[in-house]
């Protein structure tokens, strides 16, 4: 049984989807920013497997890019998470409503 | 076959450490089964020939990000339960669903894959490292830099964020301001 | 020589413009004074011109600038000055020169003084470029000019409801013509390419007769409603309203008389299809004894001359319809000139009645205001046509018309006419300055005008009694523009008799007048007297019930119309579509503002489903490229 392309993108999808599901129905902030790294990584095997099916590197380094921007992400995010439960003692999303128009 | 095994195995892990991470409430579990979970899916580039990325991977996520999240977390009652949303759950089932289902009738459509030309091929009895590190200071120079300025800039944020009393500079105070500082500290910390 | 023509042109406006700029400051005479300059300057230049014209009949044909260049259409701002226009042009400024002085004195307690010469002085400019313009176009806009200014006059004094009320009636009615005065000029440009008289005119004979008729029809409508000829007649008495110099310079000497110079201005065309000259002669003659009838018992002063004016234009239409253009013109010139003079006469009465226009409640007036007297009888007897004075000229010469033409039926209505106008005439003069002081019994004391007004009269005066001395001269220089066609009795005994007839149908007419209503029981009329009651005296009183048709009939069945369509096209669907749009959007907003709760958890799901969304837009396009050929031929079998 020889593995495709198809299997690795349906692969991604699912994690994508399960993503999905975490990041709509998490409310706590940091569970959050699980699921986001979820959906970045279901990306990046995506493009892993798109590489290496059409023998391109191309692929392989927005992989890489990704993970960069993934890491600077949590960096900045935390900083803001922890800032945040300073002030307000809870990380709750429900309790984030300053921009409330 | 045995790539077959391999994917079929590590395909199941993840989606099952995935599955925890966004189910659980415990938040342990949820990091756990990231980290887990991070681990598995760099198996899966190493399958696809992606020897660097792999490790980055690991080193990356389970490395770095996990432990940041595990430091991220000793600031937060981790044994209490987390509280999840009493929202409607069929809208988060449905949406992410089809979601899933337009990305695989996109990806899955004969439209795209026809006329794709490989801009940077592999080549033949090269390791991936030296490949990708060939690639990625010559044609991604300028990406790559930004890159590091990017990373270099989250992590003084981060710094500054997290940090106290950033805008004060310990070693330039006298002694005096100093002690006042601890004693103000004691009576907001008692 | 350009620069007369530009000075005589412009002057107007440049004075309107001054007088404009003290528009919203108190009474300053300057604003009065520096725009009469200015229209003495006008008059002197066209003075030149006619001089000039008369003495080598050279023509003068500027053009300014290119109005509009578009394809074939080319309209420039050209201007002409012939042998017509300049008649015109001489008659514009002389009696606008003179009324503008007048009125320096006429105003001189009014609080819209500076508005009133800026109106005034802008009222002359449109009707220099009315009768300069060489085209169609340059004389709609005077036309529309015109109208304008009239209307700005007629409704001066605008807190008056009936004033405001007039001006709306007279701009209406004017549009109205003018819509048909607008089809006649594109009828113009459609069939002969051109709006330049020369070019159009040069070309008409070669169109056929049905369409000249129509091009005929239609802008005679125009001028119908500028010269304010039957149906469309009742605004000008309603005109009256205005101030007294605005009567005398626009309702009487100058823009009425438009659509005469309108209907001689396109001889040519009107030369080539005599069924409709006979239909203007027919509508001329009528509506001469039709305002003589009204103006025989009105108890307005103004209101009587106006009919009269009214009167007269027929005569003129008579006249231009018969083809006598040259003897149109000339009655146009001699009727400016002494019923300008008799309007400012009425003016200085109804300065001296302090604004009672009752004939009734003055007599005896002439003791008291020698000058208006006399300048007034003179007047009079001009538009009475009495020898040697300027009306006998002219007014006999198209009673001559008619005879010579065989046109019998014209003539006996306007010789009957030329009584009537006769009776009228002098028993408002014997009621005003004759009999007895009726006026005591109100309680006013009468004073003669300024001695100025009286002086800046006197040009007017001068040219009512000597006019008929210029018309060989006049006759030699406007004949080399329109048809010379000489009017002549052939056997002399003929002429001796109609002539001398005439002078004593009229002379009999006056002696009546003055008998009638000279008397010394003449009271005010309070309806009861037995003549008041009779039938024909009610029908004229109240205009042959016109007006009354008018509102009945017109106004009301309009507004009701209006009302339909207010209350049900305008509200119900017009404004229901607007309304039911913002009330779409409204509610739009109103629901989707729940998306804006600033929840983060919420505000992600619908981030989710916007992602949703755009990957299946993806998908249908994506789709939609994959078998664009296979939609394409569906589409094109459906028909699309």
């Amino acid at each position: 049984m020889e593995i495709g392309l198809n299997h690795y993108l349906v692969l991604s999808t699912i994690l994508f989807a399960i993503g999905l599901v975490g990041v709509m129905r998490r409310k706590n902030l940091l569970m959050l920013f699980f699921a986001t790294e979820i959906l970045l990584n279901s990306v990046n095997i995506s493009f892993a497997a798109i590489s290496h099916y059409y023998g391109d590197l191309t692929g392989q380094m927005f992989a890489f890019f990704v993970i960069a921007i993934a890491a600077s992400e949590v960096a900045v995010g935390l900083g803001l998470l922890i800032v945040w439960h300073k002030k307000h003692n809870n990380i709750d999303l429900d309790n984030m409503s300053s921009m409330r128009g | 076959m045995f790539e077959a095994i391999a994917f079929y195995l590590f395909a199941f892990l993840t989606i099952a450490m995935f599955y925890v991470a966004v189910t659980t409430s415990q938040a342990l579990y949820a990091l756990s089964a990231l980290a887990a979970g991070m681990i598995f899916i760099s198996a899966f580039f190493f399958i696809l020939g992606a020897d660097f990325l792999g490790a980055v991977q690991i080193v990356v996520y389970s490395g770095a990000v996990m432990a940041l999240y595990a430091f991220g977390m000793m600031f937060f009652d981790t044994t209490r339960e987390v509280k999840e949303k009493q929202g409607n759950k069929a809208i988060v089932i449905g949406l992410s669903s089809l979601a899933a289902l337009m990305v695989v009738v996109i990806v899955a459509a004969p439209i795209v894959g026809n006329n794709i030309e490989a801009i940077y091929p592999m080549t033949e009895g090269v390791g991936n490292t030296q490949e990708v590190g060939m690639i990625l200071f010559t044609k991604y120079l300028v990406p790559f830099e930004v890159a590091a300025v990017m990373l270099l800039v989250a992590m003084i944020a981060g710094i500054v964020l997290a940090g106290k009393k950033m805008d004060l500079s310990l070693t330039l105070m006298n002694d005096t301001d100093l002690m006042t500082m601890k004693e103000e500290d004691k009576k907001v910390h008692p | 020589m350009e620069l007369f023509l530009y000075t005589a042109l412009f002057s107007p406006l440049v004075g309107s413009l001054f007088a404009a700029l003290f528009g919203a400051s108190p009474k300053t005479k300057i604003a009065g004074i520096v725009p009469s300059a200015l229209l003495g300057v006008s008059l002197i230049s066209s003075t030149i011109l006619l001089i000039l014209v008369f003495t080598t009949g050279h023509t003068l044909h500027v053009e300014m600038m290119t109005w509009m260049a578009t394809g074939d259409l080319y309209i420039p701002f050209g201007f002409v000055v012939d042998q017509v226009s300049v008649v015109m042009m001489m008659v514009v400024t002389l009696v606008s020169t003179v009324v503008h002085v007048y009125a320096v004195g006429y105003m001189d307690h009014d609080k819209g003084f500076n508005r009133f010469f800026s109106y005034l002085s802008a009222f002359v400019f449109s009707m220099m470029i009315l009768v300069m313009s060489d085209n169609f176009a340059g004389l709609f806009i005077g036309w529309e000019g015109v109208g304008l200014c009239s209307w700005l006059l007629i409704g001066f004094w605008y807190h008056k409801e009936s004033a405001s009320w007039a001006a709306n009636e007279a701009f209406i009615m004017n549009r109205i013509a003018d819509l048909g005065m607008l089809i006649g000029i594109f009828l113009v440009y459609w069939n002969t390419g051109t709006l330049q008289y020369d070019g159009a005119f040069a070309a008409m004979p070669s169109l056929d007769t049905a369409t000249l008729t129509w091009i005929g029809i239609f802008l005679f409508i125009g001028a119908m409603g500028k010269s304010a000829q039957f149906p469309l007649h009742t605004w000008l008495a309603d005109a009256m309203e205005g101030p007294t110099p605005v009567s005398a310079l626009i309702h009487a000497a100058t823009m009425v008389t438009a659509g005469v110079y309108l209907v001689v201005r396109s001889s040519p065309l009107y030369e080539l299809i005599p069924n409709v000259g006979l239909f203007i002669a027919s509508l001329g003659a009528f509506v001469a004894l039709f305002a003589a009838s009204m103006a025989l018992v009105n108890r307005d002063m103004k209101r009587v001359i106006a009919y009269s004016t009214l009167s007269q234009l027929g005569y003129m239409f008579a006249a231009a319809g018969l083809g006598a253009y040259w003897v149109a013109l000339f009655h146009l010139m001699a009727h400016a000139f002494f019923k300008a003079l008799l309007f400012l006469g009425a003016g200085n009465v109804m300065h001296a009645m302090h604004d009672e226009l009752d004939p009734f409640k003055m007599g005896g007036l002439g003791k008291v205001m020698k000058g208006t007297f006399v300048m007034m009888t003179v007047a009079s007897v001009a538009l009475a046509g009495i020898f040697p004075l300027a009306g006998f000229f002219s007014k006999d010469l198209i009673l001559e018309v008619a005879f010579v033409n065989h046109h019998y039926v014209i003539y006996a209505v306007l010789l009957f006419t030329a009584a009537l106008t006769a009776f009228y005439s002098f028993r408002l003069v014997a009621l005003i300055f004759h009999g007895e002081e009726r006026y005591k019994l109100f309680g006013i004391h009468p004073h003669e005008a300024y001695k100025f007004m009286l002086v800046a009269m006197s040009p007017l005066l001068l040219l009512a009694v000597i006019a008929g001395a210029f018309k060989a001269g006049y006759f030699d220089m406007v004949t080399q523009l329109l048809p010379d066609t000489e009017y002549h009795v052939h056997s002399a005994a003929t002429y001796w008799i109609m002539t001398i007839g005439t002078q004593l149908l009229v002379g009999f007419a006056i002696f009546y007048a003055y008998k009638k209503y000279t008397r010394r029981d003449i009271k005010v009329p309070d309806g009861t007297s037995k003549m008041e009651n009779s039938f024909a005296y009610k029908l004229l009183i109240n205009q042959y019930y016109i007006p009354y048709f008018y509102e009945e009939y017109i106004v009301k069945a309009y507004r009701e119309l209006s009302e339909i369509f207010w209350t049900k096209i305008d509200q119900k669907i017009v404004d229901g579509t607007v309304d039911g749009i913002a009330n779409i959007l409204y509610k739009t907003g109103n629901t989707t503002r729940v998306m804006q709760s600033g929840n983060l958890s919420t505000m992600l799901k619908w981030m989710v489903a916007g992602t949703v969304a755009l990957l299946s837009l993806a998908v249908v396009f994506g789709l939609a490229a994959r078998y664009s050929g296979e939609i394409k031929s569906i589409l094109s079998g459906l028909g699309v």
